[in-house]
């Protein structure tokens, strides 16, 4: 699904590169925890499989597709393929939750018929019944991630990136937002998510990237988090 | 494609940016109308060209008994001298049109009429009115052939180009046209750097949207379509108005203001706006759109 071949990625104006020869593949259906400090490279690392950044060096490939020869123009429909959700949730505030979630297929020319069908279904899948004409501000933080999820699953995208989504939750939601992951990814969607919370992690026991100054410093299956001395 | 929500997005964008799309629809109206109306100018004046360089003549005026010009040394012209001009006129068909001879005394007859009941015509002599030959050329640009043929020969006191005191009118009309030019362009460029500006705000304040729209995956086309048809809308709205006040200055301002004052030419006629407010209309939408297009491809890169 993910194959990382030498990354390195070096930003214009820094001398550090962010990502220094990482090599890694990731397999579909996994689920992976991305860990480490701030600035260690995870988000360079979630970018690169957007295809939000190029790497300077070696290769990443994404569902079959070697990133750097993609053109510019096919990359939205590259980025169809992908769900994103990020620790600050990123809705639209004047739309209510359905209309932030159709809002996600309107802009890929999805028909009318087929977003009153999908809609309705997604937001069952992540427990949203009966919230469907709330606004984003009338919504928990938990139930507000809920809805970018539902946005980046509507699609039914082969991969979910996750940029750290219980940042702004309490544990207890946390859990909750977990389990609908767990769920996706039970459901055939590879998840790679970043986070802090070791909680988390040390609960799931999946597979644990960690990054370190920009290196691989880590790749264990049924990781915990702070287990690399 | 999904036309009603694009819809939707440009009259939310319309509406959301109301004083940028204003001041957006008034400079397009403003520099459009100065391009129109540096247009119809020159319309104008290629119609009076027609209109007066079929009128005009060369005349060839004779020497008369008191003339002192060099080739009027010999008195007054005589026969053979006339019949000579004559011929040599014939002979520079088809270039010479037609040869009209005005004797001294059509000169002061038509003198008369021109300054009857002005003391001027009391005070002129049938003899001191100079005989001529008037031809028209059929192509009045020709003037030198006929005016090297004649001018300074004897017999021959002054060969006069009527066109060239028309000229003069020209040149200051083109002047004009092309101040209004000059205006119509830098408001041009005026109005491009405010699409370029308004479309800057309008992607920022949109920011939220676009970038969810790249997440998703929707496609350059899709995200810059709603902000290119508001530019163009507003454009369109502008050049509509100019285009407005072009007819009035064609219906009120030269057929009924200017016209009845000046009966002596023609002016210019409808189907010159008719071909003037599709180019006015064209050029704002393509400037409007570009400008936006180019602008976008900064703003809102993948």
């Amino acid at each position: 699904m993910i194959l990382f071949d030498h990354v390195t990625k070096l930003y214009p104006s820094q001398q550090r590169p962010a990502l220094d020869e990482v090599s890694v593949e990731i397999e579909k259906g996994e689920f992976v925890f991305l860990v480490g400090p701030s600035g260690s490279g995870k988000s360079t690392f979630l970018r690169l499989i957007l295809r939000e950044e190029r790497p300077t060096q070696g290769s990443v490939w994404v569902a079959g597709k070697e990133l750097g020869h993609l053109s510019n123009w096919k990359i939205p429909y590259f980025r169809r393929q992908i769900g994103t959700v990020f620790q600050d949730f990123r809705l639209l505030p004047n739309k209510t939750v359905t209309e932030n979630v159709a809002f996600a297929l309107e802009v890929i020319g999805k028909p009318k018929a087929h977003i009153n069908k999908v809609v309705p279904e997604v937001l069952e899948v992540v427990g949203l019944e009966g919230k469907e004409n709330r606004r984003p501000d009338e919504l928990s933080g938990g139930e507000q991630q809920r809805v970018a999820i539902a946005r980046a699953f509507v699609n039914r995208p082969m991969l979910l990136i996750a940029d750290e989504p219980t940042g702004n939750l309490d544990p207890g939601t946390s859990v909750g937002i977990m389990q609908l992951l767990d769920r996706l990814n039970r459901l055939g969607t590879t998840v790679v998510m970043s986070t802090h919370d070791s909680a988390i992690v040390d609960q799931m026991r999946r597979r644990v990237i960690e990054l370190e100054g920009g290196h691989l410093v880590r790749d264990q299956s049924r990781g915990v988090y702070g287990y690399a001395q | 494609m999904r036309a009603t929500f694009v819809a939707s997005e440009v009259g939310h964008g319309l509406r959301r940016n109301l004083t940028m799309t204003l001041a957006v629809v008034i400079t397009v109206a403003v520099s459009l109308g100065l391009f129109g109306g540096a247009l119809l100018l020159r319309a104008q004046v290629s119609t009076m060209k027609d209109f007066w360089y079929d009128k005009v003549e060369v005349s060839i005026f004779l020497c008369s008994r008191g003339s002192d010009a060099a080739s009027c040394s010999g008195g007054a012209v005589t026969q053979a001298q006339r019949d000579q001009i004559r011929t040599d006129l014939e002979s520079l068909k088809p270039l010479v049109d037609t040869i009209f001879y005005e004797s001294q005394a059509d000169a002061y007859k038509h003198f008369q009429e021109q300054f009857a009941n002005s003391p001027i015509a009391d005070n002129v002599r049938e003899s001191a009115l100079p005989e001529s030959f008037r031809v028209k050329l059929s192509d009045p640009t020709k003037y030198e052939v006929v005016a090297s043929a004649f001018a300074g020969r004897p017999g021959v006191e002054q060969v006069n180009d009527q066109r060239q005191i028309l000229d003069k009118f020209f040149r200051l009309l083109g002047g004009l046209q092309a101040i209004a030019l000059a205006i119509a362009v830098l408001m041009l460029i005026v109005t491009v750097l405010l699409i370029v500006n308004t479309m800057r705000v309008a992607a920022f304040s949109r920011r939220r949207e676009t970038s969810i729209m790249r997440l998703v995956g929707a496609s350059n086309f899709y995200i810059q379509l709603p902000f290119l048809l508001e530019a163009a809308f507003a454009a369109a709205a502008g050049a509509i108005l100019a285009i407005f006040a072009l007819v009035l200055t064609k219906g009120i301002l030269v057929d009924q203001v200017i016209a009845p004052s000046f009966q002596f030419t023609s002016f210019v006629g409808w189907d010159a706006v008719f071909w003037i407010a599709p180019v006015m209309l064209i050029t704002g939408i393509l400037l409007a759109g570009s400008a936006a297009f180019f602008t976008l491809r900064k703003y809102l890169r993948v």
